[in-house]
């Protein structure tokens, strides 16, 4: 049995150690937000915030996450960034969005006046396919203004 | 009754398209599919203001066969042009059944009657509701009942919100990967190798030993596995890879001639389209490549399937229930009947939504896969999610081609004949398009066959290789010849605007080679030769509000590409600004639209922009890479796709529609947008690259000696 903090919870989780956290989320832990979309740490989908981290959770065993603050989309739900990328209607598929969601909430944490440059360049380690960058960047950029 | 739109004539019945719920809702039941493009939202906004109800009443319900109309494929940007124009007709007729209800109960006129959010009011102030009338008999949808008038309009023109949004950006579950049934098991197929590759042996006690697997099923060169969970079948699935043994040989084109293969292979050759009498000669000519391209959604193809009412192998058929984020529910149900031996009516397939879906990809192979493992466990729904390997290298590709343009020019340099040839794979292996089962694993069980080479649709139809191929201008005399290939090394099917990326990319390339040797303005150039006060609209705005003329500093090009989308469809215009330093830098996309009516003024501008961007991707980096066994593209790091930092500014104008009817804008800007930055980098650099995609390979190669 492992014990996980997952948004501000403690969870007690029967999987193998080197379980991806991926999978612990999604299916041990029903939180079906945090996407599978590469396995590869390439793509962002699955991004969630450990320890405030933004990391890939595809390449993250259970066994390294224990201890940890881990934060996923769902526990963003009232972060501006989530209220700005549907005001902004930032998304097509809108598949890329849950760890874009973490991404950004790390980048504005970090950097609570980034410019345009900076928000593009915080987020590409997310992939979006539908081509909703340019949305997505000004809805970053509009949760920036809200949460100064 | 001869005026039904075709969708309704097949699909007669009222309540096949909407139903009134006792609790003051209405659900609604298109056959069109939520792709990532919006459609459920247009198709509320389209019902809501027919019907006269506020747009919360309206419930959008997933797409189920035997209980939507059958629509067909979501496809080809045709779902507001058709779907849309066929579900109004469908909810006048309930509004019209209702009020000849209220009519009746009152003994008044219905002409007098009003409806406001579905309360029907008589002019003496008495009222009832579509929900307090007797419900409506089963009947067919006739027509007759008068649809609103656009200028009543106060649903349809607005830029609703997503209705599928909230859950998306909040990470509920929303997509057919989120589906958890009780008892359900995961599945995972290890793929062979290469293409043709034969499975000589595996050990399946390396799978079977490992705790928590449930089952290894073979059939033919399909392997795969069944576990309890996801990451226990992912493991079992690595080691089954480890022991199997395959037999390679090489099955594809030299990749470092692909030109060369698609030129000389066996095709079918076909003059499209012509219009005049040809010249003997050309003087002016250019050959334009293009490569395989990837679907590369973010989210790969998934599926989950359950096989009910079968006990034991041989006994009944049984039901099978399949979730899948098929383009086409009906096909697929058509095509999984038919590989498996069920009757399709005892299939059912849902559409559950996916992650973005730009044409035929691997949604349907994976609805395969998820019903061949679900019988294997009769009783248990089966997942099959595919690996990131698996959706860049098994799905179908967008076909590679090439497109040569010759033309013939008067003493102003204005073209007077104009000839467009094509090589390259179909771009239709759809089920139910090919005579083959229509499914990557069907291809690989014991005694199956590969799936036939793609087909090409009639241009009636918008064409699959010809698409946009028949000049977008008024020259005095075309003529298009297709070469359609007769073996598929690679297999080729719908992406994004199908054969018009290549076929726009080459002509307007080709034009603006022409207005050069004329010494001529690329934008004068195209507006000598369009007649239609539409197509001149969008580029000659597309053109003012880019500042052309107007000079760039430095290494900075401008260009322009046009084209109405399949001939008949949206009327696109791009203005591309790019950078040339080390690599191909795209600026800004200046984009001009002309789509008729527009039911979300929004939603069309997120298509068109989203559209341009995947664009931009394709032609500035993307390539399927093989070598002479498979594809050697199926990572993000052997695919890549543009990144934020790469992706240009995009200024979308959707033109007013003048009560012209709608147009589908998904892929209107895919070829322009290609041509455009084409030809930014000739104003930029003088160099004409005219192998697709714009990398530093190929622009060098483009560079004279």
């Amino acid at each position: 049995m492992n014990t996980v903090r997952v948004n501000g919870e403690l969870e007690e989780v029967q999987a193998e150690p080197g379980t991806p956290l991926l999978y612990v989320l999604r299916d041990h832990l029903d939180l079906k937000g945090t996407r599978f979309g590469c396995g590869l740490s390439l793509c962002g989908s699955c991004m969630v915030l450990v320890d405030g981290q933004a990391v890939y959770s595809c390449d993250i065993p259970l066994w390294s996450a224990e201890g940890k603050d881990i934060t996923t989309v769902e526990g963003l739900r009232d972060h501006p960034v989530t209220g700005a990328l549907i005001s902004e209607q930032a998304a097509q598929c809108g598949y890329c969005v849950s760890g874009i969601v973490v991404a950004a909430a790390e980048l504005l944490r970090r950097n609570p006046d980034p410019t345009e440059a900076e928000v593009r360049e915080g987020l590409d380690r997310n992939l979006c396919r539908c081509g909703s960058h340019n949305r997505i960047v000004r809805a970053v950029l509009a949760a920036a203004r809200e949460l100064r | 009754m001869t005026d039904l739109p075709p969708l309704l004539a097949a699909n007669p019945r009222l309540s096949a398209w909407l139903r009134f719920l006792p609790d003051g809702a209405v659900g609604v039941h298109t056959g069109r599919v939520e792709l990532g493009q919006g459609v459920i939202t247009v198709m509320a906004q389209v019902a809501a203001e027919e019907l006269d109800v506020d747009p919360p009443r309206i419930r959008m319900t997933p797409a189920t066969t035997g209980f939507s109309p059958d629509e067909g494929y979501t496809a080809g940007s045709m779902s507001v042009q058709y779907g849309a124009a066929a579900l109004r007709v469908a909810c006048a007729e309930a509004r019209g059944l209702y009020l000849d209800a209220a009519a009746r109960e009152f003994g008044v006129d219905a002409a007098r009657l009003t409806v406001s959010d579905g309360e029907i009011r008589a002019p003496d102030g008495r009222t009832t509701s579509y929900w307090e009338l007797p419900e409506l008999p089963e009947t067919d949808v006739t027509g007759t009942y008068p649809l609103k008038s656009p200028s009543q309009y106060r649903i349809v023109g607005t830029s609703a919100p997503r209705l599928d949004l909230p859950d998306k950006v909040t990470g509920r579950p929303r997509y057919v990967h989120d589906l958890a049934l009780p008892g359900q098991c995961y599945g995972q197929v290890v793929r062979p190798p290469s293409r043709g590759a034969r499975l000589a042996c595996f050990d399946e006690n390396l799978a079977t030993s490992v705790a928590g697997v449930v089952t290894v099923v073979r059939d033919g060169d399909f392997l795969a596995v069944i576990a309890e969970r996801i990451e226990t079948a992912l493991h079992a699935a690595a080691l089954l890879r480890e022991s199997a043994e395959w037999e390679e040989h090489p099955a594809l084109p030299d990749p470092e001639d692909l030109p060369g293969y698609l030129l000389s292979a066996p095709a079918e050759t076909t003059v499209l389209a012509s219009r005049g009498s040809a010249p003997a000669a050309f003087s002016h000519e250019a050959v334009y490549h293009r490569p395989y391209l990837a679907h590369a959604s973010i989210g790969p193809s998934s599926a989950t399937a359950v096989l009910t009412g079968q006990t034991a192998p041989g006994a009944e058929p049984g039901r099978l229930r399949v979730w899948s984020h098929s383009q086409g529910i009906y096909p697929l149900r058509a095509e999984l009947a038919r590989a498996l031996g069920l009757d399709p009516e005892n299939v059912t397939v849902t559409h559950s939504e996916g992650a973005g879906c730009y044409g035929h990809n691997g949604a349907d192979d994976a609805a395969m896969d998820a019903a061949l493992l679900a019988r294997a466990v009769p009783g248990r729904p089966v997942q099959v999610t595919w690996s990131r390997e698996e959706e860049l290298g098994w799905a179908p590709f967008g076909t590679a081609g090439v497109a040569r343009v010759a033309a013939e020019t008067d003493e102003a340099g204005s073209v007077r004949a104009w000839h467009h040839e094509i090589w390259s794979n179909g771009h239709a292996t759809r089920p139910g398009s090919v005579a083959s089962v229509a499914l990557l694993t069907a291809s690989h069980r014991e005694g199956g066959s590969p799936i036939d080479p793609a087909w090409e649709p009639p241009l009636a139809l918008g064409g699959g290789s010809g698409r946009n191929a028949v000049p977008s201008y008024d020259f005095p005399s075309y003529e298009v010849v297709n070469h359609r290939l007769l073996e598929m090394p690679l297999r080729a099917s719908s992406l994004r605007s199908l054969g018009a990326f290549l076929n726009v990319f080459a002509a307007e390339s080709f034009l603006d080679e022409l207005a050069e040797k004329a010494g001529r303005d690329p934008v004068e150039y195209r507006l000598s030769a369009l007649g239609d006060p539409r197509a001149r609209a969008v580029v000659s705005s597309a053109a003012s509000r880019a500042g052309w003329g107007t000079p760039l500093t430095g290494s900075a090009g401008r260009g322009i590409g046009y084209a109405r989308y399949k001939n008949t469809s949206a009327y696109c215009a791009v203005v591309a600004e790019v950078e040339a330093v080390s690599e191909i830098r795209v600026r800004r996309l200046t984009i001009a639209v002309d789509a008729g009516m527009v039911v979300n003024p929004d939603g069309a501008a997120n298509q068109v922009e989203g559209g341009a961007v995947q664009a931009t991707s394709w032609a500035c980096k993307e390539q399927v890479r093989f070598d002479r066994y498979g594809v050697t593209s199926d990572t993000w790091e052997t695919y890549p796709i543009l990144r934020f930092s790469e992706v240009p500014a995009v200024d979308v104008e959707l033109l007013p529609g003048d009560g012209n009817p709608s147009l589908g804008v998904g892929e209107c800007a895919q070829g322009p947008v290609a041509a455009a930055i084409g030809n930014a980098i000739c104003d930029a650099l003088s160099v004409r690259v005219r192998t697709l995609p714009f990398s530093p390979e190929n622009v060098a190669a483009a560079l004279p000696d």
